[in-house]
């Protein structure tokens, strides 16, 4: 080991991972960030897509609290490696298709690979036990240890305290009295320690950084996988669920409507992928077709678009349909109305 | 000293940071890389990346939608 020791910390942008960086550097640790991006990060610039979220900072969170800290942050994209964690998490999921144990022993894994690759000591995570339903239990903590591989070369500062000594610890790289004993929870103990270390500004404490955790997300993904007969996606696939009006009128296609300008802006760049729809008569949303689809299934998703154009009261709206291989027709169609619309349509 | 491109238009971030970080590891001091994308958060993450990581924005222009972001690399990169 160098005179100064050295570690990595799982940076995700929020304040408990950040605090526990803190610690650890003001114990004279030299610390880098790490942050996984796995298609499912809520990115204040997926948000900001809408119009109604410009008011979010379009920052990245953990960049800006690798700033704030002062340290470097190393982003990697695990996209294609995550895909197992997603399909086969051999924990199971959480209460929507969030795979927390598997993703957290997933991201101490990889951030061990780092540390052996690039000459670090430890590994430093912001979890706090009995935080988290999954991955942040007495019982599933040392889990995370094991089947990453770091076993006690992975630091929890902030519950460090509550749990077996590590190797920086018992090596004297680390002051174990100077770690903390943080359970549960509340967010009381980590806003009173961001106020002593006069952290004033941070990220929505406990704010959810994966979409997977979230229900309507996950339901869209999951009648994703049911359509297709495999749970295989790529990162558009992803990317597409975060963003539009999702309707599936039959088993083998759905209809991506969006609801706003800056939504269609971004739609606008899958065009060529998808059969994709515009009211050129009124105002109105961008649309793709998701699937193979006849004459009948373009008319009926025409149909859905006029639906939410402003021209929704009249009796015939144009819509330019585009196919892939770059061939276009207008058809004059009467809007759906609301109640021509079953529920079951909308994912 | 050489000029890189890298192309990250329609990516969210982080994507345009992570194909700039990439490719900037592959570069030398003083090399020039220019990065075109479309994200808007694009125009806060790379000059905050490239602080972090000690290298130079030199200019960003935003034409319609198209942002292009000329960084020096610094020689932490």
């Amino acid at each position: 080991m160098s005179t100064q020791p050295k570690a990595v910390a799982l940076i995700s942008g929020g304040l408990d991972s950040m605090l526990a960086t803190r610690l650890v550097m003001d114990q004279g640790v030299h610390v880098e960030g790490l942050n996984f991006f796995t298609g499912f990060c809520v990115e204040g610039h997926t948000h900001a897509i809408r119009k109604q979220d410009k008011t979010k900072p379009k920052r990245n969170n953990a960049l800006w609290v690798a700033e704030q800290l002062g340290i470097k942050l190393h982003i990697v994209d695990v996209i294609e490696p995550y895909k197992d964690v997603v399909i086969n998490p051999k924990h199971g999921y959480g209460a929507n298709l969030n795979p927390c144990l598997d993703c957290k022993g997933f991201m101490v894994q990889k951030a061990y690979e780092w540390i052996q690759a690039h000459q670090f000591d430890f590994i430093i995570t912001g979890e706090v036990m009995g935080q988290r339903p999954m991955s942040q239990r007495k019982n599933t903590m040392p889990v995370v240890q094991k089947e990453s591989g770091a076993g006690d070369l992975l630091v929890r500062p902030l519950c460090a305290k509550l749990l077996p000594p590590t190797r920086p610890e018992l090596e004297g790289w680390l002051d174990r009295e100077q770690l903390l004993d943080f359970s549960g929870r509340s967010r009381k103990p980590q806003m009173a320690l961001a106020a002593r270390l006069g952290i004033e500004d941070y990220a929505q404490p406990a704010g959810g950084c994966c979409f997977l955790t979230d229900q309507a997300y996950s339901k869209k993904l999951a009648d994703l996988w049911q359509a297709r007969g495999n749970r295989e996606y790529e990162l558009d696939d992803i990317m597409l669920l975060k963003v539009g009006r999702h309707l599936r009128p039959k088993q083998h296609f759905k209809i991506i409507i969006s609801r706003e300008e800056g939504e269609s802006r971004f739609l606008e760049g899958y065009r060529k992928q998808f059969v994709h729809l515009i009211t050129t008569s009124h105002g109105g949303p961008l649309a793709l077709i998701d699937g193979d689809v006849d004459a009948s299934d373009i008319q009926l998703a025409a149909q859905l678009v006029a639906r939410y154009s402003q021209g929704r009261s009249a009796d015939i709206v144009d819509v330019e349909v585009n196919r892939k291989d770059g061939s276009s027709e207008v058809l004059h169609v009467t809007p759906l109305s609301p109640k021509d619309i079953p529920e079951q349509w909308y994912i | 000293m050489s000029e890189h491109t890298v192309d990250a238009k329609r990516l969210l971030c982080p994507m345009p940071v992570i194909r700039t970080q990439n490719k900037a590891e592959e570069l030398a001091a003083g090399d020039i890389l220019t990065v075109i994308c479309t994200d808007p958060g694009a125009t806060n993450d790379i000059p905050a990346w490239c602080r972090i990581n000690g290298h130079k924005v030199l200019d960003i222009l935003t034409v319609d939608n198209e942002i292009t972001i000329t960084i020096e690399v610094g020689g932490l990169g």
